[in-house]
Protein backbone atom coordinates (compact mmCIF):
# COMPACT_ATOMS: atom_id res chain seq x y z
CA UNK A 1 0.00 0.00 0.00
CA UNK A 2 2.79 2.28 1.21
CA UNK A 3 5.05 1.74 -1.77
CA UNK A 4 1.48 2.05 -4.15
CA UNK A 5 1.08 5.50 -2.78
CA UNK A 6 4.74 6.42 -3.40
CA UNK A 7 4.78 5.15 -6.81
CA UNK A 8 1.99 7.33 -7.38
CA UNK A 9 2.99 10.44 -5.96
CA UNK A 10 6.08 9.90 -7.60
CA UNK A 11 4.72 9.02 -10.65
CA UNK A 12 2.31 12.68 -10.13
CA UNK A 13 5.99 14.44 -9.65
CA UNK A 14 6.44 13.00 -13.22
CA UNK A 15 3.39 14.48 -14.93
CA UNK A 16 3.46 18.12 -12.96
CA UNK A 17 7.30 18.26 -13.48
CA UNK A 18 6.98 19.96 -16.79
CA UNK A 19 4.54 22.29 -15.56
CA UNK A 20 6.13 23.51 -11.99
CA UNK A 21 9.14 23.84 -13.83
CA UNK A 22 9.80 27.04 -15.70
CA UNK A 23 7.70 29.12 -12.72
CA UNK A 24 10.17 27.68 -10.28
CA UNK A 25 13.24 27.80 -12.26
CA UNK A 26 12.47 31.59 -12.39
CA UNK A 27 11.61 32.05 -8.93
CA UNK A 28 15.22 29.95 -8.48
CA UNK A 29 17.15 32.66 -10.87
CA UNK A 30 15.65 35.73 -9.91
CA UNK A 31 14.72 35.34 -5.82
CA UNK A 32 16.39 32.55 -3.74
CA UNK A 33 19.84 32.07 -5.99
CA UNK A 34 20.04 36.05 -5.20
CA UNK A 35 19.25 35.70 -1.93
CA UNK A 36 21.69 33.38 -1.52
CA UNK A 37 24.04 35.35 -3.20
CA UNK A 38 23.18 38.18 -1.12
CA UNK A 39 24.59 35.85 2.04
CA UNK A 40 28.13 34.94 -0.03
CA UNK A 41 28.74 38.43 -1.08
CA UNK A 42 28.29 39.48 2.29
CA UNK A 43 31.29 37.58 3.77
CA UNK A 44 33.94 39.26 0.87
CA UNK A 45 36.36 42.53 0.94
CA UNK A 46 35.65 42.98 -2.82
CA UNK A 47 32.80 42.01 -5.00
CA UNK A 48 34.82 39.39 -7.26
CA UNK A 49 34.15 40.82 -10.71
CA UNK A 50 35.07 44.31 -10.06
CA UNK A 51 39.00 42.87 -10.86
CA UNK A 52 40.19 43.50 -7.84
CA UNK A 53 41.66 41.02 -5.78
CA UNK A 54 39.00 39.96 -2.54
CA UNK A 55 39.00 37.46 0.19
CA UNK A 56 36.77 35.91 2.20
CA UNK A 57 36.01 38.38 5.33
CA UNK A 58 33.28 38.99 8.60
CA UNK A 59 34.55 42.74 8.66
CA UNK A 60 31.35 44.02 6.99
CA UNK A 61 29.45 42.01 9.92
CA UNK A 62 32.18 43.43 12.40
CA UNK A 63 31.26 46.91 11.00
CA UNK A 64 27.75 46.23 12.17
CA UNK A 65 28.17 45.61 15.49
CA UNK A 66 31.71 48.24 16.51
CA UNK A 67 30.13 51.23 14.90
CA UNK A 68 26.98 52.11 17.19
CA UNK A 69 25.57 54.35 13.38
CA UNK A 70 23.87 51.59 12.29
CA UNK A 71 22.57 49.46 15.58
CA UNK A 72 21.17 52.64 16.20
CA UNK A 73 19.94 53.07 12.62
CA UNK A 74 18.45 49.71 12.50
CA UNK A 75 16.62 50.67 15.79
CA UNK A 76 15.59 53.38 15.02
CA UNK A 77 13.95 52.02 11.71
CA UNK A 78 12.13 49.12 14.36
CA UNK A 79 10.58 51.76 16.15
CA UNK A 80 9.54 53.94 13.07
CA UNK A 81 7.88 50.56 12.18
CA UNK A 82 6.26 50.04 15.34
CA UNK A 83 4.92 53.38 15.45
CA UNK A 84 3.49 53.27 12.14
CA UNK A 85 2.01 49.37 13.15
CA UNK A 86 0.75 51.34 16.10
CA UNK A 87 -0.92 54.03 14.48
CA UNK A 88 -2.16 51.54 11.98
CA UNK A 89 -4.08 49.54 14.35
CA UNK A 90 -5.50 52.58 16.18
CA UNK A 91 -6.71 54.15 12.88
CA UNK A 92 -7.49 51.02 10.16
CA UNK A 93 -9.01 48.52 13.94
CA UNK A 94 -12.28 51.14 13.98
CA UNK A 95 -12.65 51.18 10.64
CA UNK A 96 -12.76 47.60 10.21
CA UNK A 97 -15.05 46.97 12.76
CA UNK A 98 -17.55 49.80 11.52
CA UNK A 99 -17.34 47.89 8.12
CA UNK A 100 -17.73 44.49 9.48
CA UNK A 101 -20.54 45.45 11.96
CA UNK A 102 -22.17 48.06 11.43
CA UNK A 103 -22.48 49.24 7.04
CA UNK A 104 -24.00 46.35 5.20
CA UNK A 105 -24.88 44.95 1.79
CA UNK A 106 -24.23 47.20 -0.60
CA UNK A 107 -22.56 50.58 0.66
CA UNK A 108 -19.91 47.93 3.09
CA UNK A 109 -19.44 46.51 -0.77
CA UNK A 110 -18.60 50.05 -2.11
CA UNK A 111 -16.85 51.58 1.04
CA UNK A 112 -14.63 48.55 1.39
CA UNK A 113 -13.41 48.40 -2.70
CA UNK A 114 -12.66 52.03 -1.43
CA UNK A 115 -10.77 51.67 1.14
CA UNK A 116 -8.90 48.98 0.01
CA UNK A 117 -8.44 50.79 -3.81
CA UNK A 118 -5.80 52.75 -3.09
CA UNK A 119 -2.90 50.21 -1.86
CA UNK A 120 -3.10 49.37 -5.10
CA UNK A 121 -1.77 52.80 -6.38
CA UNK A 122 1.98 53.59 -6.71
CA UNK A 123 3.02 53.97 -3.17
CA UNK A 124 5.57 56.77 -4.60
CA UNK A 125 3.17 58.59 -6.02
CA UNK A 126 0.61 58.58 -2.90
CA UNK A 127 4.39 59.58 -0.67
CA UNK A 128 4.90 62.51 -3.36
CA UNK A 129 0.95 64.04 -3.03
CA UNK A 130 1.65 64.18 0.99
CA UNK A 131 4.51 66.07 0.02
CA UNK A 132 1.79 68.78 -1.53
CA UNK A 133 -0.11 68.54 1.61
CA UNK A 134 2.61 69.02 4.14
CA UNK A 135 4.88 71.74 2.75
CA UNK A 136 5.03 74.96 3.70
CA UNK A 137 2.96 76.98 2.14
CA UNK A 138 0.92 73.77 1.11
CA UNK A 139 -2.52 72.78 1.27
CA UNK A 140 -2.82 71.78 4.91
CA UNK A 141 -1.01 75.46 5.75
CA UNK A 142 -2.86 77.38 3.19
CA UNK A 143 -6.79 75.22 4.35
CA UNK A 144 -5.85 76.09 8.04
CA UNK A 145 -4.64 79.57 7.74
CA UNK A 146 -7.72 80.06 5.60
CA UNK A 147 -10.16 79.09 8.86
CA UNK A 148 -8.32 79.77 11.62
CA UNK A 149 -8.45 83.65 12.81
CA UNK A 150 -4.68 83.36 13.93
CA UNK A 151 -1.40 83.11 12.11
CA UNK A 152 -0.08 79.67 12.40
CA UNK A 153 2.68 77.87 10.29
CA UNK A 154 2.36 74.31 9.13
CA UNK A 155 5.35 72.88 7.93
CA UNK A 156 5.69 69.67 8.39
CA UNK A 157 7.46 68.62 5.75
CA UNK A 158 10.49 66.95 6.34
CA UNK A 159 10.08 65.70 9.87
CA UNK A 160 9.66 62.63 11.57
CA UNK A 161 5.65 63.02 11.84
CA UNK A 162 5.57 63.74 8.00
CA UNK A 163 7.14 60.29 7.56
CA UNK A 164 4.60 58.95 10.21
CA UNK A 165 1.51 60.46 8.12
CA UNK A 166 2.93 58.80 4.70
CA UNK A 167 3.73 55.39 5.91
CA UNK A 168 0.73 55.35 7.98
CA UNK A 169 -1.41 56.78 4.84
CA UNK A 170 -0.09 53.82 2.52
CA UNK A 171 -0.12 50.71 4.80
CA UNK A 172 -3.20 51.29 7.02
CA UNK A 173 -5.09 49.81 3.96
CA UNK A 174 -3.76 46.46 4.74
CA UNK A 175 -4.84 46.83 8.59
CA UNK A 176 -8.17 47.26 7.85
CA UNK A 177 -8.55 44.86 5.03
CA UNK A 178 -7.02 41.93 7.61
CA UNK A 179 -8.91 43.30 10.66
CA UNK A 180 -12.31 43.16 8.58
CA UNK A 181 -12.28 39.57 7.95
CA UNK A 182 -11.50 38.10 10.79
CA UNK A 183 -14.21 40.65 12.47
CA UNK A 184 -16.69 39.74 9.85
CA UNK A 185 -16.06 35.89 10.75
CA UNK A 186 -17.38 36.88 14.65
CA UNK A 187 -20.97 35.90 14.66
CA UNK A 188 -23.25 37.93 15.38
CA UNK A 189 -25.48 36.34 18.02
CA UNK A 190 -22.39 35.61 20.19
CA UNK A 191 -22.47 39.59 20.42
CA UNK A 192 -25.66 39.71 21.42
CA UNK A 193 -25.39 37.20 23.65
CA UNK A 194 -22.95 38.49 25.46
CA UNK A 195 -25.01 41.93 25.92
CA UNK A 196 -27.69 40.06 27.11
CA UNK A 197 -26.04 38.46 29.59
CA UNK A 198 -25.51 42.24 30.82
CA UNK A 199 -21.66 42.72 29.55
CA UNK A 200 -20.97 46.16 28.88
CA UNK A 201 -19.89 47.46 25.72
CA UNK A 202 -15.78 47.68 26.51
CA UNK A 203 -16.37 44.26 28.32
CA UNK A 204 -17.58 42.63 24.98
CA UNK A 205 -14.36 44.94 23.13
CA UNK A 206 -12.07 43.45 25.56
CA UNK A 207 -12.82 39.78 25.98
CA UNK A 208 -14.88 38.68 23.16
CA UNK A 209 -13.94 41.03 20.12
CA UNK A 210 -10.57 41.59 20.61
CA UNK A 211 -9.32 38.40 20.87
CA UNK A 212 -11.59 36.73 18.17
CA UNK A 213 -10.24 39.01 15.91
CA UNK A 214 -6.50 38.65 16.77
CA UNK A 215 -5.57 36.79 13.84
CA UNK A 216 -6.18 39.55 11.90
CA UNK A 217 -4.53 42.28 13.91
CA UNK A 218 -1.28 39.97 14.39
CA UNK A 219 -1.55 39.44 10.64
CA UNK A 220 -2.03 43.14 9.40
CA UNK A 221 0.84 43.79 12.17
CA UNK A 222 3.27 41.53 10.06
CA UNK A 223 1.95 42.81 6.95
CA UNK A 224 2.53 46.24 8.06
CA UNK A 225 6.02 46.20 10.36
CA UNK A 226 8.15 44.36 7.84
CA UNK A 227 8.36 46.56 4.89
CA UNK A 228 8.04 49.52 6.98
CA UNK A 229 11.36 48.48 8.68
CA UNK A 230 13.05 48.33 5.57
CA UNK A 231 11.59 51.63 3.78
CA UNK A 232 13.81 54.09 2.36
CA UNK A 233 11.90 56.08 -0.50
CA UNK A 234 9.40 57.30 2.08
CA UNK A 235 11.59 58.87 4.72
CA UNK A 236 13.58 60.19 1.72
CA UNK A 237 10.61 62.32 0.41
CA UNK A 238 9.30 63.13 3.43
CA UNK A 239 11.89 62.86 6.04
CA UNK A 240 14.90 65.17 4.18
CA UNK A 241 17.85 65.04 6.40
CA UNK A 242 15.77 63.69 9.37
CA UNK A 243 14.64 60.96 6.99
CA UNK A 244 18.11 58.68 7.71
CA UNK A 245 16.68 55.33 8.67
CA UNK A 246 18.36 51.92 8.21
CA UNK A 247 16.85 51.27 4.87
CA UNK A 248 18.23 54.97 3.53
CA UNK A 249 21.68 53.39 4.68
CA UNK A 250 21.49 50.14 2.65
CA UNK A 251 20.01 52.03 -0.48
CA UNK A 252 23.05 54.43 0.38
CA UNK A 253 25.84 51.46 -0.29
CA UNK A 254 23.97 50.17 -3.63
CA UNK A 255 23.83 53.61 -5.44
CA UNK A 256 26.01 56.38 -3.62
CA UNK A 257 29.09 54.56 -1.97
CA UNK A 258 29.22 51.60 -3.76
CA UNK A 259 29.85 49.54 -0.82
CA UNK A 260 27.97 46.90 -2.15
CA UNK A 261 29.65 43.61 0.26
CA UNK A 262 28.99 46.09 3.41
CA UNK A 263 25.46 46.41 2.19
CA UNK A 264 24.58 42.80 1.12
CA UNK A 265 25.74 42.12 4.90
CA UNK A 266 23.20 45.46 6.26
CA UNK A 267 20.72 43.51 4.32
CA UNK A 268 21.25 40.50 5.27
CA UNK A 269 21.02 41.77 8.79
CA UNK A 270 17.55 43.30 8.36
CA UNK A 271 16.32 40.20 6.87
CA UNK A 272 17.87 37.82 9.89
CA UNK A 273 15.54 40.42 11.83
CA UNK A 274 12.48 40.31 10.02
CA UNK A 275 12.57 36.66 9.84
CA UNK A 276 12.80 36.39 13.49
CA UNK A 277 10.00 38.47 13.72
CA UNK A 278 8.09 36.57 11.49
CA UNK A 279 9.08 33.59 13.03
CA UNK A 280 7.54 34.87 16.47
CA UNK A 281 4.67 36.19 14.94
CA UNK A 282 3.58 33.09 12.91
CA UNK A 283 2.90 30.65 16.23
CA UNK A 284 0.75 33.34 17.65
CA UNK A 285 -1.06 33.55 14.00
CA UNK A 286 -1.50 29.53 13.86
CA UNK A 287 -2.88 29.33 17.65
CA UNK A 288 -5.63 32.07 16.92
CA UNK A 289 -6.73 30.43 13.90
CA UNK B 1 -31.02 51.99 21.81
CA UNK B 2 -30.59 55.85 20.83
CA UNK B 3 -26.72 55.23 22.39
CA UNK B 4 -26.39 52.51 19.89
CA UNK B 5 -27.80 54.70 17.03
CA UNK B 6 -25.15 57.57 17.86
CA UNK B 7 -22.62 54.78 18.25
CA UNK B 8 -23.78 53.84 14.42
CA UNK B 9 -23.60 56.98 13.32
CA UNK B 10 -20.05 58.30 14.63
CA UNK B 11 -19.13 54.79 12.72
CA UNK B 12 -19.96 55.57 9.80
CA UNK B 13 -18.72 59.79 10.18
CA UNK B 14 -15.36 57.82 11.09
CA UNK B 15 -15.03 55.66 8.20
CA UNK B 16 -16.04 58.88 5.65
CA UNK B 17 -13.30 60.47 7.68
CA UNK B 18 -10.81 57.66 6.84
CA UNK B 19 -11.78 57.65 3.29
CA UNK B 20 -11.03 61.58 3.57
CA UNK B 21 -7.43 60.49 4.83
CA UNK B 22 -7.08 58.45 1.98
CA UNK B 23 -8.06 60.21 -0.85
CA UNK B 24 -8.11 64.03 0.03
CA UNK B 25 -3.74 64.16 -0.44
CA UNK B 26 -4.32 61.84 -3.65
CA UNK B 27 -7.50 64.56 -4.96
CA UNK B 28 -5.25 67.40 -3.96
CA UNK B 29 -1.81 66.06 -6.19
CA UNK B 30 -4.28 65.68 -9.03
CA UNK B 31 -5.67 69.10 -8.58
CA UNK B 32 -2.54 70.65 -8.70
CA UNK B 33 -1.58 69.12 -12.15
CA UNK B 34 -3.99 71.22 -13.62
CA UNK B 35 -2.98 74.46 -11.54
CA UNK B 36 -1.33 77.16 -13.67
CA UNK B 37 1.41 78.23 -10.57
CA UNK B 38 4.55 75.63 -11.15
CA UNK B 39 4.99 76.51 -7.52
CA UNK B 40 1.81 75.33 -6.07
CA UNK B 41 0.27 78.38 -5.43
CA UNK B 42 -4.03 79.15 -4.93
CA UNK B 43 -6.12 80.68 -6.39
CA UNK B 44 -6.28 77.52 -8.54
CA UNK B 45 -6.24 78.39 -11.90
CA UNK B 46 -7.18 75.51 -14.86
CA UNK B 47 -4.74 74.65 -17.27
CA UNK B 48 -3.62 71.72 -19.27
CA UNK B 49 0.14 73.02 -20.36
CA UNK B 50 2.09 70.68 -17.49
CA UNK B 51 0.39 67.31 -19.22
CA UNK B 52 0.97 68.95 -22.65
CA UNK B 53 4.69 69.42 -21.84
CA UNK B 54 4.83 65.96 -20.64
CA UNK B 55 4.82 65.28 -24.72
CA UNK B 56 8.08 67.07 -24.92
CA UNK B 57 9.79 65.27 -22.06
CA UNK B 58 11.64 62.22 -23.88
CA UNK B 59 13.15 61.11 -21.00
CA UNK B 60 9.81 60.60 -19.27
CA UNK B 61 8.09 59.27 -22.77
CA UNK B 62 10.57 57.06 -23.04
CA UNK B 63 10.61 55.18 -19.32
CA UNK B 64 6.81 55.10 -19.45
CA UNK B 65 7.28 53.39 -22.70
CA UNK B 66 9.94 50.51 -20.54
CA UNK B 67 7.21 50.36 -17.60
CA UNK B 68 4.65 49.47 -20.01
CA UNK B 69 6.71 47.43 -22.24
CA UNK B 70 7.78 45.57 -19.21
CA UNK B 71 4.61 45.21 -17.63
CA UNK B 72 2.63 43.47 -20.76
CA UNK B 73 5.69 41.21 -20.88
CA UNK B 74 5.46 40.70 -17.61
CA UNK B 75 2.10 40.06 -17.57
CA UNK B 76 1.77 37.62 -20.41
CA UNK B 77 5.00 35.71 -19.10
CA UNK B 78 3.63 34.96 -15.23
CA UNK B 79 0.31 33.84 -16.44
CA UNK B 80 1.48 31.27 -18.86
CA UNK B 81 4.06 30.06 -15.85
CA UNK B 82 1.42 30.69 -13.27
CA UNK B 83 -1.25 29.08 -14.56
CA UNK B 84 0.89 25.64 -15.52
CA UNK B 85 2.69 25.95 -11.72
CA UNK B 86 -1.46 25.97 -10.15
CA UNK B 87 -2.95 23.23 -12.29
CA UNK B 88 0.44 21.36 -11.55
CA UNK B 89 0.19 22.25 -7.34
CA UNK B 90 -3.64 21.39 -7.83
CA UNK B 91 -4.00 18.46 -10.01
CA UNK B 92 -1.01 16.72 -8.97
CA UNK B 93 -0.01 14.70 -5.07
CA UNK B 94 3.53 14.43 -4.88
CA UNK B 95 6.43 14.28 -2.10
CA UNK B 96 7.23 18.13 -1.27
CA UNK B 97 4.16 19.88 -2.64
CA UNK B 98 3.42 21.39 0.29
CA UNK B 99 7.26 22.82 0.02
CA UNK B 100 6.92 24.03 -2.98
CA UNK B 101 4.12 25.87 -1.73
CA UNK B 102 5.50 27.52 0.90
CA UNK B 103 8.45 29.03 -1.38
CA UNK B 104 5.82 31.16 -3.01
CA UNK B 105 5.58 33.17 -0.10
CA UNK B 106 9.24 34.74 0.76
CA UNK B 107 9.09 36.99 -2.28
CA UNK B 108 5.96 38.10 -1.37
CA UNK B 109 6.96 38.47 2.73
CA UNK B 110 11.02 39.71 2.31
CA UNK B 111 11.04 43.49 1.56
CA UNK B 112 11.78 44.60 -1.86
CA UNK B 113 14.63 46.31 -0.83
CA UNK B 114 16.48 43.07 0.40
CA UNK B 115 15.05 41.58 -2.88
CA UNK B 116 15.89 44.24 -5.20
CA UNK B 117 19.61 45.02 -3.95
CA UNK B 118 20.74 41.16 -3.92
CA UNK B 119 18.89 40.65 -7.53
CA UNK B 120 21.19 43.83 -8.09
CA UNK B 121 24.34 41.62 -6.60
CA UNK B 122 23.33 38.02 -8.03
CA UNK B 123 22.44 39.61 -11.73
CA UNK B 124 25.99 41.78 -11.60
CA UNK B 125 27.88 38.69 -10.97
CA UNK B 126 26.59 36.59 -13.40
CA UNK B 127 27.03 38.98 -15.58
CA UNK B 128 23.31 39.60 -16.65
CA UNK B 129 23.83 43.13 -15.49
CA UNK B 130 21.37 45.74 -15.19
CA UNK B 131 18.75 47.13 -17.74
CA UNK B 132 15.40 46.37 -18.61
CA UNK B 133 16.07 42.57 -19.18
CA UNK B 134 17.25 42.46 -15.30
CA UNK B 135 14.26 44.45 -14.55
CA UNK B 136 11.95 42.15 -16.38
CA UNK B 137 13.23 39.27 -14.97
CA UNK B 138 12.89 40.93 -11.38
CA UNK B 139 9.37 41.52 -11.91
CA UNK B 140 8.25 38.60 -13.34
CA UNK B 141 9.76 36.75 -10.00
CA UNK B 142 8.04 39.09 -7.95
CA UNK B 143 4.52 38.80 -9.64
CA UNK B 144 4.64 35.45 -10.08
CA UNK B 145 3.90 34.16 -6.73
CA UNK B 146 0.82 36.49 -6.21
CA UNK B 147 -0.45 34.67 -9.93
CA UNK B 148 0.02 31.63 -8.81
CA UNK B 149 -1.83 31.99 -5.01
CA UNK B 150 -4.88 33.85 -6.62
CA UNK B 151 -4.72 31.13 -9.71
CA UNK B 152 -4.74 28.29 -6.67
CA UNK B 153 -7.53 29.86 -5.16
CA UNK B 154 -10.09 29.82 -8.25
CA UNK B 155 -9.37 26.37 -9.05
CA UNK B 156 -9.90 25.44 -5.31
CA UNK B 157 -13.24 26.12 -6.16
CA UNK B 158 -13.14 23.63 -9.24
CA UNK B 159 -14.97 20.69 -9.23
CA UNK B 160 -12.58 17.69 -10.17
CA UNK B 161 -15.48 15.46 -11.19
CA UNK B 162 -16.08 18.10 -14.25
CA UNK B 163 -12.48 16.40 -15.34
CA UNK B 164 -13.45 13.05 -15.07
CA UNK B 165 -17.01 13.51 -15.92
CA UNK B 166 -15.01 14.77 -19.22
CA UNK B 167 -12.56 12.00 -19.69
CA UNK B 168 -15.23 9.46 -18.97
CA UNK B 169 -17.38 10.83 -22.09
CA UNK B 170 -13.69 10.00 -24.44
CA UNK B 171 -11.93 13.40 -24.12
CA UNK B 172 -8.09 13.47 -23.81
CA UNK B 173 -6.29 14.99 -21.72
CA UNK B 174 -5.44 18.08 -23.92
CA UNK B 175 -9.28 18.48 -24.48
CA UNK B 176 -10.01 18.50 -20.85
CA UNK B 177 -7.81 20.56 -19.83
CA UNK B 178 -8.49 23.43 -23.05
CA UNK B 179 -12.15 22.90 -23.05
CA UNK B 180 -12.77 22.17 -19.42
CA UNK B 181 -10.28 23.10 -16.66
CA UNK B 182 -9.26 26.24 -18.35
CA UNK B 183 -12.52 27.82 -18.83
CA UNK B 184 -13.35 27.71 -15.23
CA UNK B 185 -10.07 28.85 -13.69
CA UNK B 186 -9.99 32.42 -16.50
CA UNK B 187 -11.17 34.66 -14.26
CA UNK B 188 -8.33 33.30 -12.06
CA UNK B 189 -6.31 33.80 -14.65
CA UNK B 190 -6.91 37.44 -15.78
CA UNK B 191 -6.97 38.51 -12.14
CA UNK B 192 -3.66 37.49 -11.89
CA UNK B 193 -2.92 39.15 -15.12
CA UNK B 194 -4.32 42.03 -13.93
CA UNK B 195 -2.59 41.63 -10.33
CA UNK B 196 1.09 41.13 -12.70
CA UNK B 197 0.31 43.87 -14.47
CA UNK B 198 -0.29 46.39 -11.20
CA UNK B 199 2.93 44.59 -9.18
CA UNK B 200 4.92 45.26 -12.33
CA UNK B 201 3.91 48.41 -13.62
CA UNK B 202 3.78 50.12 -10.26
CA UNK B 203 6.87 48.69 -8.93
CA UNK B 204 9.37 51.08 -7.70
CA UNK B 205 11.99 49.45 -5.74
CA UNK B 206 13.14 46.58 -7.10
CA UNK B 207 13.30 48.85 -10.52
CA UNK B 208 15.22 51.35 -8.75
CA UNK B 209 18.21 49.02 -8.30
CA UNK B 210 17.90 47.32 -11.56
CA UNK B 211 18.13 50.25 -13.79
CA UNK B 212 20.64 52.30 -15.85
CA UNK B 213 20.37 55.65 -16.28
CA UNK B 214 19.51 54.77 -19.99
CA UNK B 215 17.09 52.25 -19.20
CA UNK B 216 14.79 52.84 -16.42
CA UNK B 217 10.87 52.84 -15.53
CA UNK B 218 8.57 55.38 -14.61
CA UNK B 219 8.40 55.27 -10.92
CA UNK B 220 12.45 55.80 -11.12
CA UNK B 221 12.20 58.06 -13.11
CA UNK B 222 9.48 60.27 -10.96
CA UNK B 223 11.89 59.04 -7.81
CA UNK B 224 14.51 61.26 -9.64
CA UNK B 225 12.92 63.99 -10.74
CA UNK B 226 11.21 64.33 -6.93
CA UNK B 227 14.55 64.51 -5.41
CA UNK B 228 15.34 67.00 -8.16
CA UNK B 229 12.59 69.35 -7.05
CA UNK B 230 9.04 69.07 -7.27
CA UNK B 231 7.35 70.32 -10.18
CA UNK B 232 3.79 70.29 -11.93
CA UNK B 233 4.86 67.92 -14.19
CA UNK B 234 5.50 65.20 -11.93
CA UNK B 235 1.78 65.72 -10.86
CA UNK B 236 0.66 65.32 -13.94
CA UNK B 237 2.43 61.68 -14.37
CA UNK B 238 1.50 60.87 -11.35
CA UNK B 239 -2.18 61.71 -11.70
CA UNK B 240 -1.80 59.56 -14.99
CA UNK B 241 -0.21 56.41 -13.19
CA UNK B 242 -2.89 56.40 -9.99
CA UNK B 243 -5.59 56.91 -12.52
CA UNK B 244 -4.41 53.59 -14.39
CA UNK B 245 -3.74 51.90 -11.74
CA UNK B 246 -6.88 52.89 -9.80
CA UNK B 247 -8.79 51.65 -13.03
CA UNK B 248 -6.76 48.30 -13.50
CA UNK B 249 -7.87 47.23 -9.47
CA UNK B 250 -11.04 47.94 -10.07
CA UNK B 251 -10.94 45.85 -13.61
CA UNK B 252 -9.65 42.86 -10.98
CA UNK B 253 -12.06 43.23 -8.50
CA UNK B 254 -14.67 43.09 -10.95
CA UNK B 255 -13.44 39.64 -12.73
CA UNK B 256 -12.34 37.82 -9.59
CA UNK B 257 -15.62 38.73 -7.51
CA UNK B 258 -18.17 38.68 -10.38
CA UNK B 259 -16.56 36.74 -12.12
CA UNK B 260 -19.04 33.53 -12.57
CA UNK B 261 -19.14 32.58 -9.87
CA UNK B 262 -22.64 31.08 -9.90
Amino acid sequence: MAAQVAAASRSGLRSALPLLAPAYLWLTVAIFLPLSAMVFFSLMTELPLSGKPWAFTLENYTAFFSQSLYLTLLLASLRLGLEVTLWCIIVGYPAAYVLAKVLKGRSREAIFLLVILPFWSNGLVRIFSWAMVLREGGILDTALNAVLPFKINIDLMYSYPAVIIGLVHSYVPYMVLTCYLTLQAIDDSLIEAGRSLGASRLQMLKRVIIPLSMPGLVAGAALIFVPVVGSFMEPRILGGRTGTFYGTVIEDQFVAVFNWPLGAALSFILLAVVLVILAVASPVLRRAM
Amino acid sequence: MATTRVLEWLGRLYIWLLLAFLYVPIIIMALMSFNVSPFYQLPFEWTTEWYASLWQNDQLISATWNSLEIAVITTIICVVLGSAASLALYRYEFRGKKFLQALLFPPIAIPWLITGTAMLIFFFGVGIGRGLFAILLGHVALALPYVIVVASARLQTFAPELEEAARSLGANQWQVTNRVTLPWIMPGVIAGGLFAFAVSFDQFVVSYFLSTPGQTTLPVEIYAAIRKGFTPEINAVSTIIIVVSMALMLLTARFFKFGGEK
